[in-house]
Protein backbone atom coordinates (compact mmCIF):
# COMPACT_ATOMS: atom_id res chain seq x y z
CA UNK A 1 0.00 0.00 0.00
CA UNK A 2 0.91 3.36 -0.40
CA UNK A 3 1.94 5.85 2.39
CA UNK A 4 -0.38 8.56 0.65
CA UNK A 5 -3.15 7.37 3.67
CA UNK A 6 -0.69 9.53 6.13
CA UNK A 7 -1.20 12.66 4.16
CA UNK A 8 -5.04 13.03 4.28
CA UNK A 9 -5.82 15.01 7.01
CA UNK A 10 -7.52 13.79 9.67
CA UNK A 11 -11.26 14.86 10.79
CA UNK A 12 -13.48 14.43 13.47
CA UNK A 13 -17.04 13.07 13.17
CA UNK A 14 -20.46 13.98 14.52
CA UNK A 15 -23.00 11.98 14.26
CA UNK A 16 -27.14 12.93 14.96
CA UNK A 17 -28.66 9.84 16.25
CA UNK A 18 -32.14 10.46 15.53
CA UNK A 19 -33.58 13.43 14.26
CA UNK A 20 -34.76 16.31 16.98
CA UNK A 21 -31.12 14.78 18.87
CA UNK A 22 -28.05 17.42 18.65
CA UNK A 23 -24.67 15.77 16.97
CA UNK A 24 -23.04 13.54 18.71
CA UNK A 25 -18.76 13.42 18.91
CA UNK A 26 -18.50 9.70 18.14
CA UNK A 27 -14.65 9.29 16.62
CA UNK A 28 -12.20 10.19 13.42
CA UNK A 29 -10.76 9.15 10.74
CA UNK A 30 -8.67 10.25 7.91
CA UNK A 31 -9.83 11.10 4.65
CA UNK A 32 -8.89 13.39 1.35
CA UNK A 33 -11.26 15.61 1.48
CA UNK A 34 -15.21 16.40 3.13
CA UNK A 35 -17.00 14.80 0.89
CA UNK A 36 -14.69 12.22 1.36
CA UNK A 37 -14.74 12.30 4.94
CA UNK A 38 -18.53 12.01 5.04
CA UNK A 39 -18.72 8.77 3.15
CA UNK A 40 -16.00 7.26 4.68
CA UNK A 41 -17.63 8.26 8.31
CA UNK A 42 -21.23 6.97 7.18
CA UNK A 43 -19.26 3.97 6.16
CA UNK A 44 -17.15 3.61 9.75
CA UNK A 45 -19.70 4.88 11.90
CA UNK A 46 -23.12 4.41 10.93
CA UNK A 47 -22.94 0.65 9.24
CA UNK A 48 -25.89 0.17 11.40
CA UNK A 49 -28.21 2.75 10.94
CA UNK A 50 -26.75 4.67 13.97
CA UNK A 51 -27.17 7.92 12.71
CA UNK A 52 -29.79 10.33 10.82
CA UNK A 53 -27.57 13.41 9.84
CA UNK A 54 -22.80 13.06 9.93
CA UNK A 55 -20.90 16.54 10.22
CA UNK A 56 -17.36 16.31 9.92
CA UNK A 57 -14.68 18.94 10.93
CA UNK A 58 -10.58 19.00 10.18
CA UNK A 59 -9.30 17.76 13.39
CA UNK A 60 -6.58 20.93 13.37
CA UNK A 61 -9.25 23.50 13.68
CA UNK A 62 -10.52 22.43 16.40
CA UNK A 63 -9.53 23.84 19.65
CA UNK A 64 -9.54 22.28 23.05
CA UNK A 65 -9.27 23.12 26.70
CA UNK A 66 -5.65 21.72 28.08
CA UNK A 67 -6.56 18.87 30.06
CA UNK A 68 -3.48 20.15 32.26
CA UNK A 69 -5.31 22.87 33.17
CA UNK A 70 -8.79 21.19 34.21
CA UNK A 71 -8.54 21.60 37.66
CA UNK A 72 -7.87 25.67 37.39
CA UNK A 73 -9.84 25.98 34.53
CA UNK A 74 -13.13 24.45 36.09
CA UNK A 75 -12.31 25.54 39.52
CA UNK A 76 -14.64 28.53 39.99
CA UNK A 77 -17.92 26.23 39.07
CA UNK A 78 -16.90 23.86 41.88
CA UNK A 79 -17.85 26.00 44.93
CA UNK A 80 -21.57 27.24 43.36
CA UNK A 81 -23.48 24.95 44.75
CA UNK A 82 -26.60 27.34 44.93
CA UNK A 83 -26.69 27.05 41.14
CA UNK A 84 -28.62 23.50 41.65
CA UNK A 85 -32.37 23.56 42.26
CA UNK A 86 -31.72 20.67 44.85
CA UNK A 87 -30.10 23.47 47.26
CA UNK A 88 -33.04 24.84 47.91
CA UNK A 89 -35.36 23.16 50.38
CA UNK A 90 -39.16 23.54 49.24
CA UNK A 91 -42.15 22.18 51.20
CA UNK A 92 -43.45 18.44 49.25
CA UNK A 93 -47.00 20.14 49.27
CA UNK A 94 -45.91 23.09 46.74
CA UNK A 95 -45.64 20.01 44.44
CA UNK A 96 -43.28 20.31 41.40
CA UNK A 97 -41.01 23.35 40.97
CA UNK B 1 -36.95 32.79 31.22
CA UNK B 2 -38.34 34.30 29.78
CA UNK B 3 -40.22 33.74 26.08
CA UNK B 4 -43.49 35.92 25.40
CA UNK B 5 -46.50 34.95 23.25
CA UNK B 6 -46.62 38.25 21.97
CA UNK B 7 -47.38 37.38 18.10
CA UNK B 8 -46.86 40.91 17.64
CA UNK B 9 -44.53 41.25 15.00
CA UNK B 10 -42.21 43.96 15.05
CA UNK B 11 -41.60 47.22 13.54
CA UNK B 12 -39.21 45.57 11.03
CA UNK B 13 -37.97 41.92 11.20
CA UNK B 14 -34.21 41.48 10.48
CA UNK B 15 -33.39 41.09 7.00
CA UNK B 16 -33.44 37.67 5.29
CA UNK B 17 -32.03 36.20 2.12
CA UNK B 18 -34.50 36.16 -0.08
CA UNK B 19 -35.57 32.46 -0.90
CA UNK B 20 -37.16 31.33 -4.09
CA UNK B 21 -40.72 30.78 -4.16
CA UNK B 22 -41.23 26.83 -3.07
CA UNK B 23 -41.47 24.23 -5.34
CA UNK B 24 -44.60 22.08 -4.18
CA UNK B 25 -42.40 19.42 -3.68
CA UNK B 26 -40.35 21.37 -1.12
CA UNK B 27 -43.70 22.73 0.49
CA UNK B 28 -44.81 18.64 0.43
CA UNK B 29 -41.97 17.42 2.28
CA UNK B 30 -42.39 20.01 4.29
CA UNK B 31 -45.73 19.79 5.84
CA UNK B 32 -44.90 15.98 5.81
CA UNK B 33 -42.56 16.58 8.52
CA UNK B 34 -44.31 18.53 10.11
CA UNK B 35 -47.29 16.28 10.15
CA UNK B 36 -44.84 13.73 11.08
CA UNK B 37 -43.62 16.16 14.33
CA UNK B 38 -40.06 15.54 12.42
CA UNK B 39 -37.59 18.17 13.25
CA UNK B 40 -36.72 21.15 10.64
CA UNK B 41 -33.06 21.44 11.07
CA UNK B 42 -31.20 24.78 9.64
CA UNK B 43 -30.14 22.57 6.37
CA UNK B 44 -33.98 21.47 5.61
CA UNK B 45 -35.72 23.93 3.48
CA UNK B 46 -38.46 25.53 5.18
CA UNK B 47 -41.04 27.93 3.95
CA UNK B 48 -40.10 31.72 4.15
CA UNK B 49 -43.01 32.51 6.64
CA UNK B 50 -41.93 29.87 9.08
CA UNK B 51 -38.20 30.94 8.81
CA UNK B 52 -39.60 34.77 9.66
CA UNK B 53 -41.79 33.67 12.46
CA UNK B 54 -39.01 31.75 14.27
CA UNK B 55 -36.41 34.74 13.71
CA UNK B 56 -39.15 36.76 15.05
CA UNK B 57 -39.91 34.65 18.04
CA UNK B 58 -36.28 33.61 19.28
CA UNK B 59 -34.76 36.90 18.53
CA UNK B 60 -38.00 38.32 21.30
CA UNK B 61 -37.02 35.62 23.17
CA UNK B 62 -33.41 36.33 23.18
CA UNK B 63 -34.13 40.02 23.79
CA UNK B 64 -36.24 39.36 26.94
CA UNK B 65 -33.26 37.26 28.63
CA UNK B 66 -30.92 40.20 27.87
CA UNK B 67 -32.95 42.77 28.94
CA UNK B 68 -34.55 40.57 32.01
CA UNK B 69 -31.47 40.42 33.34
CA UNK B 70 -31.64 44.09 34.43
CA UNK B 71 -34.80 44.13 36.98
CA UNK B 72 -32.97 41.66 39.20
CA UNK B 73 -29.60 43.00 38.41
CA UNK B 74 -30.94 46.07 40.29
CA UNK B 75 -30.54 44.27 43.71
CA UNK B 76 -27.49 42.77 43.72
CA UNK B 77 -25.48 45.59 45.47
CA UNK B 78 -27.97 45.25 47.91
CA UNK B 79 -29.42 41.74 48.35
CA UNK B 80 -29.56 41.44 51.97
CA UNK B 81 -27.02 38.60 52.54
CA UNK B 82 -23.90 37.33 51.42
CA UNK B 83 -25.42 34.02 50.09
CA UNK B 84 -28.64 35.79 48.34
CA UNK B 85 -26.25 37.91 46.73
CA UNK B 86 -24.14 34.96 45.18
CA UNK B 87 -27.84 33.38 44.23
CA UNK B 88 -28.71 36.37 42.81
CA UNK B 89 -25.43 37.09 40.22
CA UNK B 90 -25.95 33.07 39.55
CA UNK B 91 -29.35 33.65 38.39
CA UNK B 92 -28.98 37.19 36.40
CA UNK B 93 -25.84 35.05 34.59
CA UNK B 94 -28.36 32.35 33.86
CA UNK B 95 -30.09 34.93 32.31
CA UNK B 96 -27.14 36.10 29.80
CA UNK B 97 -26.23 33.04 28.89
CA UNK B 98 -29.98 31.83 27.69
CA UNK B 99 -29.97 34.66 25.67
CA UNK B 100 -27.02 33.52 24.16
CA UNK B 101 -27.92 29.91 23.67
CA UNK B 102 -30.86 31.86 21.75
CA UNK B 103 -29.09 34.39 19.80
CA UNK B 104 -26.94 31.23 18.61
CA UNK B 105 -30.39 29.49 17.53
CA UNK B 106 -31.60 32.19 15.69
CA UNK B 107 -28.67 32.59 13.79
CA UNK B 108 -28.76 29.30 12.44
CA UNK B 109 -31.86 30.83 10.60
CA UNK B 110 -29.60 33.29 8.47
CA UNK B 111 -29.90 36.17 10.43
CA UNK B 112 -26.61 38.09 11.79
CA UNK B 113 -25.99 38.60 15.75
CA UNK B 114 -25.38 42.61 14.99
CA UNK B 115 -28.66 42.73 12.86
CA UNK B 116 -30.83 41.77 15.98
CA UNK B 117 -28.77 43.65 18.39
CA UNK B 118 -29.82 46.78 16.43
CA UNK B 119 -33.35 45.38 16.19
CA UNK B 120 -33.68 46.01 19.60
CA UNK B 121 -31.45 48.82 20.60
CA UNK B 122 -33.24 51.11 18.19
CA UNK B 123 -36.82 50.00 19.38
CA UNK B 124 -37.81 47.63 16.77
CA UNK B 125 -37.56 44.45 18.56
CA UNK B 126 -39.80 43.67 21.04
CA UNK B 127 -39.05 41.78 24.27
CA UNK B 128 -41.67 40.28 27.15
CA UNK B 129 -44.02 42.86 28.60
CA UNK B 130 -42.94 41.71 32.67
CA UNK B 131 -39.32 43.93 32.36
CA UNK B 132 -40.72 46.78 32.30
CA UNK B 133 -41.92 46.92 35.63
CA UNK B 134 -39.83 48.16 38.21
CA UNK B 135 -38.68 46.04 41.00
CA UNK B 136 -39.11 48.33 44.27
CA UNK B 137 -38.50 46.38 46.96
CA UNK B 138 -36.40 43.18 48.14
CA UNK B 139 -39.49 40.94 47.74
CA UNK B 140 -39.74 41.64 44.32
CA UNK B 141 -36.47 39.50 43.52
CA UNK B 142 -38.35 36.45 45.60
CA UNK B 143 -41.54 37.12 43.44
CA UNK B 144 -39.64 37.36 40.11
CA UNK B 145 -38.21 34.06 40.49
CA UNK B 146 -41.37 32.38 42.19
CA UNK B 147 -43.84 34.15 39.55
CA UNK B 148 -42.15 35.52 36.31
CA UNK B 149 -40.00 32.72 36.12
CA UNK B 150 -42.68 29.87 37.58
CA UNK B 151 -45.00 31.52 33.80
CA UNK B 152 -41.78 31.31 32.08
CA UNK B 153 -41.21 27.50 32.76
CA UNK B 154 -44.82 26.94 31.67
CA UNK B 155 -44.29 28.95 28.83
CA UNK B 156 -41.29 27.08 27.82
CA UNK B 157 -41.65 23.34 28.46
CA UNK B 158 -43.92 22.72 25.23
CA UNK B 159 -41.23 25.12 23.30
CA UNK B 160 -38.77 21.94 23.79
CA UNK B 161 -41.15 19.58 21.51
CA UNK B 162 -40.80 22.90 19.00
CA UNK B 163 -40.68 22.04 15.41
CA UNK B 164 -37.22 23.89 14.75
CA UNK B 165 -34.43 21.55 16.18
CA UNK B 166 -32.12 24.38 17.29
CA UNK B 167 -34.85 26.13 19.05
CA UNK B 168 -36.07 23.13 20.79
CA UNK B 169 -32.26 21.87 22.09
CA UNK B 170 -31.66 25.33 23.02
CA UNK B 171 -34.94 25.17 25.13
CA UNK B 172 -34.23 21.93 26.67
CA UNK B 173 -30.91 23.34 27.81
CA UNK B 174 -32.48 26.25 29.24
CA UNK B 175 -35.23 24.69 31.22
CA UNK B 176 -33.26 22.38 33.06
CA UNK B 177 -31.71 25.54 34.59
CA UNK B 178 -34.73 26.86 34.85
CA UNK B 179 -35.66 24.96 38.26
CA UNK B 180 -33.23 26.60 40.03
CA UNK B 181 -34.44 30.03 39.41
CA UNK B 182 -38.07 29.29 40.12
CA UNK B 183 -37.07 27.57 43.62
CA UNK B 184 -34.46 29.79 44.48
CA UNK B 185 -37.15 32.76 44.60
CA UNK B 186 -40.00 30.72 46.20
CA UNK B 187 -37.61 29.45 49.00
CA UNK B 188 -36.32 33.11 50.02
CA UNK B 189 -39.91 34.50 49.89
CA UNK B 190 -40.72 31.65 52.44
CA UNK B 191 -37.77 33.11 54.45
CA UNK B 192 -39.25 36.33 54.52
CA UNK B 193 -42.56 35.28 55.51
CA UNK B 194 -41.28 33.91 58.39
CA UNK B 195 -40.05 37.16 59.75
CA UNK B 196 -41.53 40.56 60.98
CA UNK B 197 -45.16 41.80 60.10
CA UNK B 198 -43.06 44.20 58.12
CA UNK B 199 -40.78 41.46 55.75
CA UNK B 200 -44.31 39.07 55.37
CA UNK B 201 -45.96 42.81 54.47
CA UNK B 202 -42.98 43.25 51.74
CA UNK B 203 -43.67 39.70 50.20
CA UNK B 204 -47.22 40.60 49.55
CA UNK B 205 -46.81 43.98 48.48
CA UNK B 206 -44.37 42.47 45.82
CA UNK B 207 -47.06 39.67 44.99
CA UNK B 208 -50.08 42.04 44.36
CA UNK B 209 -48.06 44.38 41.98
CA UNK B 210 -46.54 41.26 39.80
CA UNK B 211 -49.39 38.77 39.82
CA UNK B 212 -51.50 41.12 36.92
CA UNK B 213 -48.13 41.76 34.98
CA UNK B 214 -47.31 38.12 34.98
CA UNK B 215 -50.72 36.50 33.82
CA UNK B 216 -50.08 38.88 30.78
CA UNK B 217 -46.51 37.45 30.00
CA UNK B 218 -49.08 34.59 28.27
CA UNK B 219 -50.12 36.83 25.26
CA UNK B 220 -53.24 37.98 24.13
CA UNK B 221 -56.11 35.70 24.76
CA UNK B 222 -56.41 33.15 22.20
CA UNK B 223 -59.79 34.60 20.31
CA UNK B 224 -57.29 37.78 19.78
CA UNK B 225 -54.31 35.99 18.60
CA UNK B 226 -54.33 35.79 15.13
CA UNK B 227 -51.00 33.90 14.70
CA UNK B 228 -52.37 31.32 17.43
CA UNK B 229 -53.56 28.98 14.14
CA UNK B 230 -50.85 28.94 11.87
CA UNK B 231 -47.79 28.68 14.77
CA UNK B 232 -49.46 25.12 16.04
CA UNK B 233 -49.89 24.21 12.42
CA UNK B 234 -45.90 24.93 11.88
CA UNK B 235 -45.53 23.18 15.51
CA UNK B 236 -43.80 26.15 16.53
CA UNK B 237 -46.31 26.70 19.35
CA UNK B 238 -47.89 23.68 21.40
CA UNK B 239 -49.94 24.78 23.63
CA UNK B 240 -52.11 28.05 23.59
CA UNK B 241 -51.95 31.29 25.50
CA UNK B 242 -55.41 30.47 27.56
CA UNK B 243 -54.65 27.19 28.11
CA UNK B 244 -50.68 27.79 29.44
CA UNK B 245 -52.24 30.95 31.54
CA UNK B 246 -54.96 28.28 33.58
CA UNK B 247 -52.34 25.67 34.20
CA UNK B 248 -50.39 28.98 35.71
CA UNK B 249 -53.27 29.47 37.58
CA UNK B 250 -54.01 26.17 38.44
CA UNK B 251 -50.34 25.18 40.00
CA UNK B 252 -49.85 28.81 41.69
CA UNK B 253 -52.91 28.80 43.70
CA UNK B 254 -52.21 25.80 46.16
CA UNK B 255 -47.94 27.67 46.37
CA UNK B 256 -49.83 30.83 47.32
CA UNK B 257 -51.40 29.38 50.10
CA UNK B 258 -48.32 27.53 51.46
CA UNK B 259 -46.15 30.35 51.41
CA UNK B 260 -48.91 32.19 52.85
CA UNK B 261 -49.74 35.29 50.76
CA UNK B 262 -53.24 36.08 48.90
CA UNK B 263 -53.48 36.71 45.21
CA UNK B 264 -54.99 40.18 44.65
CA UNK B 265 -57.94 39.00 42.41
CA UNK B 266 -61.56 39.22 43.75
CA UNK B 267 -62.62 36.37 41.49
CA UNK B 268 -60.21 33.81 41.53
CA UNK B 269 -62.18 30.93 42.87
CA UNK B 270 -62.35 27.08 42.05
CA UNK B 271 -64.49 25.67 39.70
CA UNK B 272 -65.84 22.36 40.45
CA UNK B 273 -68.06 22.35 37.04
CA UNK B 274 -64.56 23.11 35.08
CA UNK B 275 -61.90 21.17 37.83
CA UNK B 276 -60.06 24.68 37.46
CA UNK B 277 -59.73 28.04 39.01
CA UNK B 278 -61.64 30.87 37.29
CA UNK B 279 -60.04 34.06 37.52
CA UNK B 280 -60.72 37.71 36.73
CA UNK B 281 -60.07 40.29 33.98
CA UNK B 282 -56.95 40.60 32.98
CA UNK B 283 -55.99 44.44 31.91
CA UNK B 284 -55.41 44.58 28.22
CA UNK B 285 -54.92 48.04 27.34
CA UNK B 286 -52.27 48.47 30.37
CA UNK B 287 -50.89 45.12 28.63
CA UNK B 288 -50.67 46.54 24.92
CA UNK B 289 -49.27 50.06 26.96
CA UNK B 290 -46.18 48.14 27.84
CA UNK B 291 -45.99 46.36 24.77
CA UNK B 292 -45.49 49.55 22.86
CA UNK B 293 -42.87 51.04 24.62
CA UNK B 294 -45.31 53.20 27.16
CA UNK B 295 -44.77 50.57 30.63
CA UNK B 296 -43.06 52.23 33.57
CA UNK B 297 -39.43 51.17 32.68
CA UNK B 298 -39.30 50.39 28.81
CA UNK B 299 -37.40 53.75 28.26
CA UNK B 300 -34.99 52.89 31.22
CA UNK B 301 -34.46 49.09 29.98
CA UNK B 302 -33.29 50.27 26.71
CA UNK B 303 -31.32 53.03 27.48
CA UNK B 304 -29.65 51.19 29.85
CA UNK B 305 -28.94 48.12 27.25
CA UNK B 306 -27.59 50.79 24.61
CA UNK B 307 -25.17 51.93 27.19
CA UNK B 308 -24.29 48.69 28.21
CA UNK B 309 -23.66 47.88 24.35
CA UNK B 310 -21.97 51.41 23.84
CA UNK B 311 -19.46 51.06 26.86
CA UNK B 312 -18.33 47.67 25.99
CA UNK B 313 -17.06 48.84 22.47
CA UNK B 314 -13.83 49.01 23.59
CA UNK B 315 -13.77 45.25 25.05
CA UNK B 316 -14.68 43.86 21.63
CA UNK B 317 -12.22 46.16 19.50
CA UNK B 318 -9.39 45.35 22.04
CA UNK B 319 -10.14 41.60 21.77
CA UNK B 320 -10.13 42.02 17.45
CA UNK B 321 -6.88 43.73 17.72
CA UNK B 322 -5.76 41.04 20.16
CA UNK B 323 -6.79 38.65 17.75
CA UNK B 324 -5.22 40.26 14.51
CA UNK B 325 -2.05 40.93 16.56
CA UNK B 326 -1.79 37.17 17.66
CA UNK B 327 -2.50 36.02 13.89
CA UNK B 328 0.52 38.22 12.31
CA UNK B 329 2.98 37.02 14.91
CA UNK B 330 2.20 33.81 14.30
CA UNK B 331 2.27 34.29 10.01
CA UNK B 332 5.78 36.28 10.99
CA UNK B 333 6.80 32.90 12.61
CA UNK B 334 5.74 30.97 9.85
CA UNK B 335 7.24 32.78 7.06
Amino acid sequence: MSTTHNDWPLWEVFVRSKQGLEHKHCGSLHAADAQQALQMARDVYTRRQEGVSIWVVPSNTITASEPDDKAAFFEPMADKIYRHPTFYEIPDEVGHM
Amino acid sequence: MYTQSLDVPDTSAPALSSVPTAPDALQTRFDEKIDADQKIEPQDWMPEAYRRTLVRQISQHAHSEIIGMQPEGNWISRAPSLKRKAILLAKVQDEGGHGLYLYSAAETLGVGRDTMLDALHTGKAKYSSIFNYPTLQWADVGVIGWLVDGAAIMNQVPICRCSYGPYARAMIRICKEESFHQRQGFESLMVQMQGTPEQRAMVQDAVNRWWWPVLAMFGPPDAASANTAQGMRWGIKRISNDDLRQKFVDATVPQAAVLGVTLPDPDLKWNEERQQHDYGAIDWDEFWEVVNGNGPCNKERLSNRVKAHEDGQWVRDAAQAHAAKQKARQMKEAA
